[in-house]
């Protein structure tokens, strides 16, 4: 296989707390050396309690604008809080003040400033790391600054810096977990992969969620497949949600039923494979189909 | 006829990008002169949002007659493509420029 | 009571599917069952109290966001606005302006910098909000349509509504979005307190920190819900107890609660030690928000 024909398997699930985090840190662990890890749920990233990265490389990272005021030159005439339509431009102490909270970086009060008091600066957002975790593999992932909001930019970033390493180190697979939602950073998560791997929940939110992620999926082509995770917990939205499986061509993975062992695993700081349990051997078998399912679709 | 490619790279050999709004670059074959350019779009990268039709704004200044990309434009880039005579193919991940460009000829690629 | 402002309370977690709605809507339908209560689900993006509440619909409006709209009349092609907007929501092909609703922060600044006033800003609907009542229970629904990007917009708005038409209701239950950044800020600006729903696992300790460090960031006093009490360890109440900040109750883990939950049933009324979490959840808020 050539080395820049890199399979990338995206795992997602629409919303938290299906246990998405869990199955995509197991399938790192058993992909060990043979892939690269994106994490770009970054919202909410949880991956490194599990995976153990050393956080070895760091890098700022900057998304979106914001505008910076420069009181030596402000000649106070009110123009850009006029403008501005966030309220982020308030009055304090006889000088005008950008709050960087409400500052929705669009630039208006730039351009009318009289004194050009005011210039748009990168906002910075968080951290980027590249990092050997203790599988020996690599992962990128990000640490967003408080208040700090994701975005398309940053998944592509985390993604695009994995897909150079697993290049450079001749990989076979990038493990993705994906943002949660439907917006802007999943189509980035989305976008480029070779496989989906969607892991859901049988409950009335579960079904209603993967329905509206699968619009997502199918927009951009990408073959998919599913995990149903704590499937006994309610058998008939379990079955519904086979017969969504089977009219959209998505193939069933598996029906995980609840098991405590993924949360007795996580308080080890472990994946469910690095414990035993009989979800181990199930675990191992998933991804030994996924591996199969993903390899064939790429020698076409 | 301008053919261009969603590209991860300069060369012919380079894969194609599967992405739309944020492939790096664009390489433009025009199959009459059989003149090769390449147009860089990386500087989407610094796009928080609105990538989509920041890079149609791109492919609009090209004008090519036939797009050649891997998961196709999301739903805002499609729109303004719409607006271009152009015909657009997809499913071209996963090759290179020259093996999309050669499954482009035989008619293996899907259009949208 | 009728005097005294109403009670604000916000419920979130750092992330979703840690029992944030499984507690609202017990919270809310509990409550009402002895006061007039108002429950208002600004998950925008993915709203799904509506599920575990059934009452007779009263109201739904539209909810509007301003975006410019292009005169091709008036325009001279100048280009100005594609160069203004900083999120590509209006771009220029050639001799036509096209403007992408969705990605528009409706900011006003290619309207106004048109210099051939091409570019009038209008009307757009982003969402709705809808008003269903079931006995004392007031629900306020507000949803963003498929596609739209500004949830914070939308939660300003109903957060204007309901303290026109509903701020005279004395129990105030705001479901707010999951996460630490924008949407939840606006969510919980204007609450009193704010219940952080988590679960005693290292995930959920992960994002209860972040969630705590946002809201100590808009100064709002917090408690905690551990929910799924039982299926983890014991560092959510140390980090707790160490950071000082007070467990107001602990959900036991409970086959059945995930099974009626599964099917968009409330589970206060059938599970019992549920009546008496809300219960020292309520007390608790009501002391600190006292004393402050
Ligand atoms: S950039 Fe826009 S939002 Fe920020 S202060 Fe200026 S006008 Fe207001
Ligand atoms: S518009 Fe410029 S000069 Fe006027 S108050 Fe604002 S920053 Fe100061
Ligand atoms: S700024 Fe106004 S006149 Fe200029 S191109 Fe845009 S709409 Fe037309
Ligand atoms: S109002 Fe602002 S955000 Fe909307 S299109 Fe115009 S410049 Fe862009």
């Amino acid at each position: 296989m050539s080395s820049e024909r890199i399979n990338e398997i995206v795992i997602l699930s629409g919303k938290g707390g299906t246990g998405k985090t869990s199955i995509a840190a197991a399938f790192s662990v058993l992909a060990g050396e043979e892939a690269v890890i994106a994490d770009c749920d970054v919202d909410a990233a949880n991956m490194h309690l599990l995976l153990k990265p050393d956080f070895a490389g760091s890098l700022d990272f900057f998304s979106g604008e914001l505008a910076v005021l420069n009181q030596d030159v402000c000649i106070r005439c009110g123009k850009c809080a006029d403008v501005c339509r966030f309220n982020a431009i308030p009055f304090i102490e006889n000088q005008y003040t950008i709050s960087p909270l409400d500052c929705e970086g669009c630039g208006y009060c730039e351009k009318v400033c009289p004194s050009f008091a005011i210039v748009m600066k990168e906002r910075k957002s968080g951290k980027v790391y590249t990092s050997t975790i203790k599988t020996g593999g690599i992962m990128v992932h990000a640490r967003l600054d408080i208040a700090a909001e994701n975005s398309g930019k940053l998944v592509a970033k985390v993604k695009k810096d994995a897909k150079d390493l697993a290049k450079a180190g001749n990989k076979e697979y990038i493990i993705v977990d994906g943002s949660p939602g439907i917006g802007c950073p999943v189509v980035s998560s989305l976008s480029g992969a070779n496989y989906v791997v969607l892991v859901t929940e049988p409950t009335m939110s579960g079904l209603h969620d993967l329905i509206r992620v699968y619009e997502v999926i199918k927009r951009f082509r990408i073959k998919a497949g599913c995990i149903i995770n704590k499937s006994d917990v309610n058998e008939a939205q379990s079955r519904e949600i086979k017969e969504f499986l089977l009219a959209e061509q998505i193939d069933h993975l598996a029906d995980i039923p609840y098991d405590s062992a993924f949360s007795s695993a996580m308080i080890e700081g472990k994946t469910v494979v690095e414990i035993q349990s009989p979800r181990k051997a199930q675990v191992e078998e998933i991804w030994k189909q996924i591996k199969i399912i993903t390899n064939k679709n790429n020698t076409i | 006829m301008k053919i261009a490619f969603t590209a991860a790279g300069t060369t012919w050999e380079s894969m194609i990008d599967p992405r739309f709004g944020r492939t790096e670059f664009f390489i433009v074959y025009n199959d009459e002169t059989q003149e090769v350019s390449v147009v860089d779009n990386s500087a989407v990268k610094n796009e928080a949002h609105g990538a989509g039709t920041a890079t149609a704004q791109k492919i609009f200044e090209i004008k090519p007659d036939v797009l050649i990309t891997g998961n196709g434009p999301g739903e805002n880039a499609a729109t303004a493509l719409k607006q271009l005579n152009m015909k657009i193919f997809v499913n071209a991940h996963n090759m290179t420029i020259k093996e999309a460009y050669e499954n482009y000829k035989n008619g293996k690629l899907q259009s949208l | 009571m009728i005097n005294n402002p109403p009670l604000k309370i916000g419920i979130a977690s750092g992330k979703g599917g840690t029992g944030k709605t499984l507690l609202s809507t017990n919270l809310a339908a509990y409550l009402s069952l002895t006061q007039p209560t108002l429950l208002v689900d600004l998950d925008v993006e993915e709203p799904d109290d509506f599920l575990f509440v059934r009452g007779t619909t009263q109201s739904i409006t539209d909810q509007y966001k301003m975006i410019p709209v292009w005169d091709e009349k008036a325009c001279t092609l100048c280009g100005i606005c594609s160069k203004t907007c900083k999120y590509h929501a209006v771009i220029q092909l050639g001799s036509i302006i096209l403007v992408f609703k969705e990605l528009c922060h409706s900011c006003y600044a290619c309207s106004e910098l048109c210099p051939a006033g091409a570019l009038p800003m209008q009307k757009h609907k982003m969402g709705e909000i809808k008003t269903i009542t079931s006995g004392n229970l007031t629900f306020i629904e507000s949803r963003l349509n498929i596609g739209e990007e500004q949830a914070v917009p939308l939660i300003h708005q109903t957060h204007e509504r309901v303290e026109k038409t509903h701020g005279d209701i004395p129990l105030q239950i705001f479901d707010c979005p999951p996460g630490t950044s924008c949407p939840v800020v606006a969510s919980t600006r204007n609450v009193d307190f704010v219940v952080l729903v988590t679960e005693p696992t290292p995930f959920g300790l992960n994002d209860l920190r972040l969630a705590v460090e946002t809201m100590k960031e808009i100064h709002k006093p917090v408690g905690v819900v551990i929910n799924r009490y039982g299926i983890g360890n014991s560092d959510v109440e140390m980090y707790c107890r160490e950071a000082g900040i007070p467990v107001l109750a602990k959900i036991r883990y409970d086959r059945r609660i995930a099974e009626l939950y599964s099917n968009g049933q409330l589970v206060y009324d059938k599970i019992e030690d549920m009546q008496t979490s809300l219960d020292n959840i309520i007390k608790a808020i009501q002391n600190v928000v006292r004393k402050n």
